[in-house]
């Protein structure tokens, strides 16, 4: 290379821009995604067709079914705020600092995933139950006991909630450029400020995906919260537990509060997604 | 040949430098070990090729990256001094940084991209707009204020860049490959525009390039490292004139030999011997241009005195010539215009016999850089 | 999409579901039963059969004798809630016999035309007052758990221990506040046994089968909510033979002795 080859080149010409491929979807892969299509969606609509339509109002207007479906609301999004204080920190640890033993803290956090929930609903009553580990303390120290609480039942959504927060904002945070965060540190901004001002708006959307996917899954969490925070209309039975024990009598029911628990979780998803999940 | 270049004069500097360092960075099978000093108002290019250390160098400067040994002092502070157990994190410390791909806050606008240092130096946001306002105006970018990143071309992006990095008032400005990301066109608009804001600038700036039309347009002295080592440093003219390594010897386009010269004649490692125009007596370079080299079909009458039978190993285009690679017995470029081409019928593998005269070629002692003598201290 | 198709894609997706639910695969209810007509020396393969949670202990030892005494043949539980275990049949999962809990709930299934015959009640069960072991409060009735600091749990009304619990309450006149109305009697009894409770209301067999850890209280109010447990071979039953044999197993002596001595009163 000399000296002149630089402005002596031409300068490169921009590759012309590809029109979207708009051929032929090919059956090996339309085939199986149609399939996949009809195995989610076929089960809703057999809540649809076998749905009492007529007396649905009725049902509707039942006190306990708009107190069960206030709970659910009330909790899950509760549950989601506490996901978000506790699981973005926790997420920014996992994906910035290189700490011994991080392999297995993420492997912990992902064990409420496999956890079957009643089992994870028994754990937290061993520790924060009357006799538990913290929970005897804190009731003797602060009066103050969790199982059959409508804070137990936000404890039950979060525990479980939690990890499907923390491994979105964690691969945000791996997927986001860490030297966004250098550039900030040159300007004179500390690592708080840095994660504050830089961090957190860069990886925004993948905590809003986050966030959405824990309130979905607290919004439906049965079996921890029934076996944490038990059951009781208006203080600890959510939507799903109403929907579990109308299933033991009366089958319509069931279907018509799982269409009210369905309807609601859709639309302020779609909502949601709208507005903070940038779609195609 | 560079002549035709704007090469900023070589001013010469008294008193202490405000940057002064000795880079020790280890890693792996690689190390830093990297001598600095750039004086207030200086711009000082790192040159060298890919792997040579001069990002990591970079790196180390800011504080992204801490010192294996050696010291970084910059107006009197120690930053890093492993020694003594010093070290001030990127936050602390006087420096801008421009970064190669610029890293503009995307969710910022261009304003608070630049008004972010400020900011962060305690300025209450009116002011600190307010600074980088004027920032802006200075870079011709007032109309840009309120652009989000993804909307600014290039250039303007590597101007923001260089606003947000000059807000903050660094004592020490650096530049990592500033038009790298730029094409040739806007590269040329840019580079002007740049080396006024630099010529502005107060304090010390390092600039860190492997183009070395950026190292020669932009900087008052060059420092080239290969390998993590300095291997020459000075300003353009010495430096395009006189070069001690292949790499330099590319960079500025010269045929560069090491020999050992008795009068007219230097002996190559391999016993070829060429004849130049300067005597000396000891090791010496021995460089040419390639448009020094004449090819060939038979061998020439009138024989200057250089004159080999060779193969043509190569032949690429060069401008509006052709720059054949000659193999053996020593490795040659030489340029010839497409009619002698044509003429020659060049082909890798055709025999061909080259010619150099005597006073073309330039001999210069192979003293070691004067660097060298005082890396430790 | 016409709605007879539509209907065999449900009832493949519900059958799915089922059998996930009952966790009971592995039996193939269309393949071929051998055997058939003949009496009990005859009956084989394998025999599926839907009982109530707290026939879970009892069932099982009934269950290993009865293959015993019937060599080739192999008996699948699916313990479960009684009214979930009716919703099951009732959808079509398959199934050789079912048990109750509550006739209510038998009800169910056999209004629904999926009972070969009608039931026959086998047992009964009484409520007692579940508390942990050495009955730390001194419960001695149902009015103690009346007392404002005592946390009692109950099974929701929906499934019968807790429609007997609400029999029995109002027998006594008593008004109590659960804390919570558990899911089923099992889940009530672990309230207790992990001391989140200081009492529940659940059957004697439950007490019986977890006696290292809780102590049941018998109180006089029980015997106005006797619960009936009714046992019966299913319409759709793919092996029959062994469904009716299983029956008269569960009625003989030796299904009874299993039975009493688990704390079931036999009628």
């Amino acid at each position: 290379m000399t000296l002149l080859d630089d402005v002596a080149s031409p300068a490169p010409a921009a590759p012309p821009r590809r029109p979207r491929r708009t051929g032929r979807v090919p059956v090996a892969l339309l085939l199986p995604a149609a399939l996949g299509l009809l195995f989610l969606v076929l089960p809703l609509a057999g809540l649809l067709v076998r749905a009492p339509w007529s007396t649905l109002p009725q049902r509707l207007t039942e006190p306990g079914v708009l107190t069960a479906l206030r709970l659910s609301v009330v909790t899950a999004t509760a549950a989601t705020l506490l996901c978000l204080a506790l699981g973005v920190p926790l997420a920014w640890l996992l994906a910035r600092v290189d700490f011994p033993g991080r392999r297995v803290v993420r492997a912990l956090v992902t064990v409420p995933l496999v956890l079957p929930p009643v089992v994870g609903g028994v754990a937290l009553l061993l520790v924060f139950g009357r006799r538990g580990l913290l929970g005897g303390w804190l009731d003797s120290t602060f009066g103050v006991t969790l199982p059959f609480t409508t804070t137990g039942v936000v404890l039950a959504e979060a525990f479980v909630a939690m990890p499907f927060l923390v491994i979105a904002v964690e691969g945000a945070l791996r997927g986001a450029d860490g030297r966004y965060e250098e550039a900030a540190a040159t300007l004179g901004a500390s690592r708080w400020t840095t994660f504050t001002h830089v961090t957190l708006p860069l990886v925004a959307p993948g905590i809003a995906a986050g966030a959405v996917l824990c309130w979905a899954r607290a919004l439906g969490e049965f079996g921890a919260t029934i076996t944490f925070a038990g059951n009781f209309p208006g203080r600890t039975q959510t939507m799903p537990l109403a929907v579990y024990l109308a299933l033991e009598t009366d089958l319509q029911a069931a279907i018509v509060l799982s269409l009210v628990l369905l309807t609601v979780s859709v639309v302020i998803l779609a909502s949601l997604r709208d507005r903070w999940i940038s779609g195609p | 040949m560079t002549a035709d270049l704007t090469v900023r004069g070589a001013t010469p500097r008294v008193g202490a430098p405000l940057l002064d360092a000795r880079l020790v960075v280890e890693r792996r099978s690689f190390r830093l070990d990297l001598p600095l000093a750039v004086h207030a108002g200086e711009v000082v290019a790192l040159l060298g090729p890919n792997g040579a250390g001069k990002t990591t160098a970079l790196r180390a400067l800011a504080g992204l990256l801490p010192l294996s040994d050696g010291h970084l002092t910059l107006a009197g502070r120690d930053l890093d001094r492993p020694g003594r157990r010093l070290w001030s994190p990127p936050e602390r410390r006087p420096i801008g940084v421009v970064f190669q791909d610029y890293l503009l806050f995307p969710h910022l606008t261009a304003l608070d991209n630049v008004a972010f240092g400020p900011r962060r130096q305690g300025l209450r946001r009116r002011a600190a707009r307010e600074r980088a306002a004027g920032w802006l105006d200075r870079m011709g970018l007032a109309d840009h204020a309120r652009s989000r990143p993804r909307h600014l071309s290039g250039g303007q992006a590597q101007r923001v860049a260089l606003a947000r990095a000059l807000a903050v008032e660094p004592a020490l400005l650096l530049l990592d490959e500033p038009l790298a990301a730029l094409d040739a066109r806007t590269r040329l608009d840019t580079r002007a525009q740049l080396q006024r804001h630099l010529a502005a600038h107060p304090g010390a700036t390092l600039l860190v390039t492997h183009d070395p039309l950026d190292a020669l347009v932009l900087a008052d002295r060059l420092v080239i490292v290969e390998d993590g080592r300095v291997v020459q440093e000075g300003d353009a003219a010495t430096i395009t004139a006189q070069p001690r390594t292949d790499y330099v010897a590319r960079l500025v386009g010269l045929n560069l030999y090491r020999g050992h010269a008795t009068g007219h004649t230097v002996a190559l490692a391999g016993g070829f011997e060429l004849t130049t125009g300067d005597a000396h007596d000891g090791d010496v370079f021995v460089a040419f241009p390639p448009s020094a080299v004449a090819l060939h079909a038979a061998r020439p009458d009138g024989s200057p005195r250089n004159t080999w039978p060779t193969t043509i190993g190569g032949v690429q285009r060069h401008g509006d010539n052709l720059r054949v690679q000659l193999a053996g017995p020593i490795e040659v470029a030489a340029d010839v215009t497409p009619l002698a081409a044509a003429h020659l019928r060049l082909a890798p593998g055709r025999p061909v016999w080259a010619a150099v005269k005597a006073t073309e070629t330039r001999a210069y002692p192979a003293a070691p850089p004067a660097r060298d003598a005082r890396t430790d201290r | 999409m016409s709605a007879p198709r539509f209907r065999a894609a449900l009832a493949v997706v519900v059958a799915l579901a089922v059998t996930g639910l009952a966790g009971c695969g592995g039996d193939d209810p269309a393949g071929p039963q051998p055997g058939g007509s003949g009496g009990a020396t005859t009956v084989s393969g394998n025999l599926t059969v839907l009982a109530a949670a707290s026939l879970t202990e009892s069932f099982t030892r009934i269950g290993r004798d009865f293959e015993a005494a019937h060599p080739g043949t192999t008996v699948t539980f699916s313990f479960a809630g009684s009214s979930a275990l009716a919703t099951q049949i009732n959808q079509g999962a398959p199934a050789d016999v079912f048990a109750s809990a509550a006739p209510a709930t038998m009800r169910t299934v056999t209004d629904a035309g999926n009972g070969a015959g009608s039931p026959t009640t086998f047992v009964r069960n009484q409520l007692v007052i579940a508390v942990p072991k050495g009955n730390p409060h001194g419960v001695t009735g149902l009015t103690d758990l009346t007392k404002p600091d005592a946390k009692v749990a109950l099974c929701a009304e929906q499934v019968p221990c807790g429609a007997a619990a609400t029999k029995a309450l109002d027998a006594a006149g008593v008004t109590l506040t659960p804390v919570t109305l558990e899911q089923d009697v099992k889940a009530a009894l672990a309230k207790v046994k992990l001391g989140e409770v200081d009492a529940a209301l659940v059957y004697r067999t439950d007490v019986r089968a977890a006696a290292a850890d809780v102590d049941g209280v018998e109180f006089p109010e029980s015997s106005g909510a006797v619960n009936d447990y009714p046992i019966v071979v299913l319409k759709n039953a793919p092996n029959k033979p062994a469904a009716r044999a299983f029956v008269d197993h569960v009625l003989s002596d030796t299904g009874r002795a299993v039975l009493t001595e688990a704390g079931f009163q036999v009628p």
